[in-house]
């Protein structure tokens, strides 16, 4: 696994490796050679295997990060590629040439998070949400607790207790806050 | 060799209703095998627009009684799951819970049962195939909510995409509590139901009837994107 590493190192600018296991590495590279790493692994290096396409919104700096995880079925390696992207109009270029199950994986970031993969098929249809038409609803700054008291009835006489508060009250009934 | 279209397909006018559109149902102009032409409106014309109707119970009350004691023994269970609940259904029907010694049985399609299970939470996607369901399913029908996600959302109650309460979009009989209750909670809530129904109180399809509007227009305030008749059987 470490001389795979250091082969991406001489090929693209890598700016952070992450050792999980001895067979689970992180790797974290610029927007425009994630794709072209992600090709490398699978053509050269043998990381035949797709697992998972997913994004982390990163509200505070403006970036959406996307993790590739690909695996290596028969040495049993597996690797992560991370890259950011910027929130305002999020877009990345596909990679569903790759697989074809990733353009499911982006249709489905194209609903949650509101990322556009140009020229992935059928990435405009609704996956999981027909008419949606609010903000993608992973995004952190859809408040997904008012929207649904808003929509779907909430059942009255649903209250919450705070344990720490309620035990407070119980065992110290006679102490101001 | 590729079979000649005999129709002609009529693009839609932009408007706000025709927004979710599906393309199988746009109007299309089709010539007959005797060369006339007219036009057809799936939406329309393969669907009746009629609404329903309550059901009045039979004035004499002795057959009324006999009639809720015959539909009571004859539940016919729509195989149809739509949460993580519908696991719960597959064991009844096995010799450890047997759930036909109690007269219930399973059906593959809407058309053939009375008795629809809503088994755990509800998105949105999966609330109006189950409205669809609901609506061509024959009278007297009952709807039996299983699990908390049916009473008051569960552990969805703050999910975007899982409606919260059942009873607002199709009237239920029964509600079996629990995340996720067992075979036997089942079984219970069907001792429950055929209880309701023999003292006549189940009457979940006349309700439906009567306040027909009152759910129409909750059902179409969560599924944005309605393309389909307003009431199809």
């Amino acid at each position: 696994m470490k001389d795979i590493i250091e082969n991406i190192q001489t090929k693209f600018s890598i700016s952070e490796v992450t050792k999980q296991r001895d067979n689970q590495y992180f790797i974290s590279v610029e927007k425009k050679d994630a794709v072209q790493v992600v090709t490398y692994l699978k053509d050269i290096e043998k990381f035949s295997n797709f697992i998972l396409l997913t994004a982390v919104d990163w509200i505070e700096k403006g970036q959406f990060q996307l993790t590739y995880l690909l695996s290596d079925p028969i040495n049993k390696l597996d690797i992560g590629v991370r890259t950011f992207i910027e929130r305002e109009n999020a877009t990345m270029d596909s990679a569903h040439h790759l697989w074809e199950h990733t353009a499911t994986f982006q249709r489905e970031l194209k609903e949650m998070f509101g990322i556009d993969f140009p020229g992935s098929p059928r990435v405009d249809e609704p996956f999981l949400l027909e008419g949606w038409d609010n903000i993608p609803p992973m995004r952190r700054e859809f408040d997904t607790k008012k929207y649904s008291e808003e929509t779907y009835f909430p059942r009255p006489g649903r209250t919450t207790n705070d344990p720490a508060e309620h035990m407070k009250k119980k065992l110290y009934p006679n102490e101001k806050k | 060799m590729a079979e000649e279209k005999n129709y002609k397909i009529i693009q839609p006018e932009d408007t706000e209703e025709n927004k979710f559109l599906k393309p199988e149902n746009y109007k299309r102009e089709v010539t007959a095998p005797d060369g006339e032409t007219f036009v057809v409106d799936p939406i329309n014309d393969y669907f009746c627009d009629a609404k329903p109707q309550p059901h009045a119970p039979n004035t004499i009350k002795i057959v009324e009684k006999f009639l809720n004691w015959a539909r009571s023994e004859s539940i016919w269970v729509l195989g149809y799951g739509t949460g993580c609940g519908s696991i719960e259904i597959y064991p009844l029907m096995t010799p450890r819970f047997d759930a036909y010694r109690f007269g219930v049985q399973q059906r593959p399609t809407p058309r053939q049962s009375n008795l629809f299970i809503i088994s755990g939470y509800l998105s949105v996607k999966t609330l109006k195939r189950a409205i669809r369901s609901y609506e061509q399913m024959p009278s007297p029908k009952y709807v039996m909510g299983l699990g908390s996600c049916t009473i008051n959302g569960g552990m969805y109650w703050d999910s975007y995409n899982t409606i919260n309460r059942l009873d607002q979009y199709m009237p239920v009989d029964v509600y079996v509590a629990g995340c996720m209750p067992r075979p036997e909670a089942l079984l219970a809530g069907f001792m429950e139901l055929k209880k309701r129904i023999k003292e006549g109180k189940g009457e979940g399809a006349n309700e439906y009837a009567e306040k027909f509007d009152w759910y129409k227009a909750n059902q179409k305030k969560v599924i944005k994107d309605w393309n389909m008749p307003d009431y199809n059987w």
